[in-house]
């Protein structure tokens, strides 16, 4: 049987064993009809042209663990933000540990999408949102058709959330090759403001797939600050699917650090439904090995006066491979756009590979958009000036990574994230400075 | 302190330095002037160690050690400095860090711990005022948006916080006004001692009104082709080099 009839036949005893009174019952059936259409994607996908997901799809993947598998909070503290000053949602394997958690629903509510499917008074909400932004696309109906947990975060109207909430999944490896379908749905109100961490991490070297979809809502002059921290186990691979709608004059950003894992594939899409907003798409890669990532970005432009960012950076070592492929679509009314996107990468080693892909289509006729893109290596006259200071040659490469880097981590609102980010990026690149940027 | 014999340097195949012979002694101050393309930059690059640069014969001694094998950091540490002509832009990094990280790698070197941030503050505060270096100046990026005055003020800030035995300044004066330029030069003469030594890379004279040299050299098509004192400098900016050229065919 192939994994595709396995994942089909599952869904029907999963579909047995789940509430036939769920509001997603018939998005569920639709969605996993969809999966059995278009199968998994392939790299005749004009989209997927760069990234095969045949290796990680040869494993026999499971859908469901086994057990229930706990993990001691001392194994894990060191993942986590802060040890109280953030609200947390946590899973392991799939399943929510309260244990690890730190929910409210003090004037919001940062729960779980498992309870928002189950009680009624969050009946409206799910019906109005969930699946509502979504793609018809391949993985992202796997995804829905399995969905069942999740983080739920619905914050009223002017509501500042006045900490971070970090969106934590762990993976005990206890079972072999395990395919997790998280799903998170977020609503931020009119006014309200909230920042959120996402984090996947493997605790052991055991294989793992992750099909993650979430689903953001920003309401009229909201504000959305995401970041999505990639620093997995070199067997773990994860298939990231963000959808943001955002209303008049709100501002959304997602940074996305990617540092470690075997595979990442990064589907941000970004829609712009009212005027004056705002999108930020920022990332920095670093890469060694046979990593491989892939950002593959959309920002769509449906109302006029709105603006988009996006700034990536890339630095790709040994046999990795990265890729950038960021389309625009401006709408015949988005008039007034200012859209930006930069590219940069360098390449460290003969043998890594980027594939740099912009893709604008524009329907209107006064915009501005750029884009620009550049491949290189570290400059040698830069290099030899650190040296003649002093300064060895690791050393220096990593300060030049640094410079190279520091925009993006510049823009990072959370402080102690941001210390968090160049730590790792010091442990990435094999060297301390002695100070933070 | 520094002897230099027989160097010969190319670069992608092209002679650019035939056979340069240069001995300098703790205390001195040498300058090296010449016309563009006489191969001053190649030189100081060489000894400062940039690998661009193939040194097919002779040799570099720096107190009696040969050098050519040492990367450019651990020449560094044994305490040449090289003033840039073209320093370059670091965004993201301060000059404060900059430097912090520059001492404390050359100290590591020694074998010496990270110099407590109680001296370094101390120490910074006093070479910035030594060359008139606004404090904001410090936390900005390195070089980047930098006037050329400010940059070159830079080199010698960090040549004066890295306290070299020998400093190689290539065209320091290029780019300066006349008071950015007084300003350099006696921050350069202060940083002067019996222990130290000091190589002048320049095009024209009007540095050597400020640092005065013991010895001035030509360098013209890759050779040192005359050697005197400071009135040669007078000379050269009277006459050009055109007479020097004459001199060496005959």
């Amino acid at each position: 049987m192939s994994l595709k009839d396995k994942f089909i036949s599952s869904f029907l005893a999963f579909e047995d064993y789940l509430d036939d009174d769920s509001p997603i019952h018939d998005l569920r059936n639709k969605a996993i009809n969809n999966f059995e259409l278009k199968g998994f994607p392939s790299k005749k996908e004009e989209a997927w042209k760069y990234t095969s997901l045949k290796s990680l799809l040869k494993a026999d993947l499971s859908l469901f663990p086994k057990q229930e598998n706990g993990v001691d909070f001392k194994e894990v503290k060191k993942y986590f933000l802060h040890d109280i000053d953030t609200y947390k949602i946590v899973f392991v394997d799939g399943v929510y540990s309260s244990f690890l958690s730190s929910t409210t629903h003090e004037g919001m509510d940062v729960c779980l999408l498992s309870a928002a499917l189950s009680k009624d008074k969050y009946k409206s909400v799910v019906e109005t949102y969930f699946n509502k932004i979504a793609k018809e696309e391949s993985m992202t109906s796997l995804n829905t058709a399995f969905a069942k947990e999740g983080a739920y975060i619905f914050i009223p109207k002017h509501k500042e959330v006045e900490k971070p909430v970090e969106i934590l999944n762990f993976y005990t490896g206890s079972e072999v090759s395990l395919m997790l379908q998280p799903r998170n749905l977020i609503v931020v109100g009119e006014n309200a403001h909230i920042q959120i961490i996402e984090r996947h991490q493997s605790l052991s070297e055991n294989a793992v797939l992750t099909n993650s979809v979430t689903e953001i809502f920003a309401e009229q002059r909201a504000m959305v600050d995401y970041y999505k921290i990639q620093n997995d186990l070199p067997e773990a691979s994860l298939i990231d699917n963000t959808y943001i709608k955002q209303e008049r004059d709100s501002v959304c950003s997602i940074h996305t650090f990617s540092f470690g894992g075997k595979l990442t594939r990064n589907n941000l899409n970004f829609y712009q439904y009212g005027e004056h907003c705002n999108s930020i798409l920022k990332g920095i890669t670093i890469l060694e090995g046979k990593q491989h990532v892939d950002h593959n970005t959309l920002v769509h432009h449906i109302a006029p006066n709105c603006e988009s960012h996006q700034d990536y950076k890339g630095i790709y070592d040994e046999n990795s491979i990265g890729v950038f492929n960021g389309k625009i679509l401006v709408e015949k009314d988005a008039q007034k756009l200012n859209a930006f996107q930069q590219n940069n990468n360098i390449l460290i080693s003969d043998k890594a590979t980027i594939n740099s892909k912009p893709q604008l289509e524009i329907f209107a006729d006064d915009v501005r958009c750029s884009h620009g893109c550049t491949i290189g290596q570290l400059d040698d006259e830069a290099l030899f000036y650190l040296r003649s200071r002093g300064i060895g040659q690791k050393e220096a490469q990593a300060l030049l990574m640094y410079a190279f880097a520091n925009n993006v981590l510049e823009s990072v609102k959370i402080p102690e994230l941001k210390k968090r980010i160049n730590k790792l990026i010091a442990r990435k690149i094999g060297v301390s400075l002695g100070f933070d940027l | 302190m520094l002897q230099i014999k027989d160097l010969h340097a190319s670069v992608e195949e092209k002679d650019i330095l035939k056979g340069i012979n240069l001995t300098v002694n703790p205390g001195e101050v040498h300058a090296i002037m010449g016309p563009n393309g006489s191969g001053k930059s190649t030189f100081a690059s060489v000894i400062a160690g940039k690998d661009e640069f193939e040194v097919t014969k002779g040799e570099i001694l720096l107190n009696g050690e040969e050098i050519l094998e040492l990367d450019p950091e651990e020449r560094a540490h044994k305490g040449i400095f090289l003033s840039f002509q073209y320093p370059v832009e670091i965004p993201g990094v301060t000059v404060t860090n900059f430097i912090k990280t520059a001492i404390n790698e050359t100290r590591k070197a020694k074998g010496l711990k990270d110099m407590p941030a109680a001296e370094m503050l101390k120490m910074i505060k006093e070479k910035a005022d030594l060359l008139e270096i606004d404090r904001k100046f410090l936390s900005r990026s390195l070089n980047e948006g930098f006037s050329g005055g400010e940059k070159k003020r830079n080199e010698i800030f960090q040549m004066a916080m890295m306290e070299p035995k020998l400093a190689i300044l290539d065209e320091t004066d290029s780019g300066l006004d006349i008071d950015a330029l007084k300003v350099v030069a006696n921050g350069v003469n202060k940083l002067r001692s019996p222990e130290n030594a000091v190589v002048l890379i320049t095009h024209y004279q009007r540095l050597l009104d400020y640092i005065v040299p013991d010895f001035v050299h030509v360098l013209m098509n890759g050779k040192i082709v005359k050697s005197g004192t400071k009135e040669l400098a007078y000379e050269l900016e009277e006459k050009g080099y055109d007479w020097i050229k004459e001199e060496v065919k005959a």
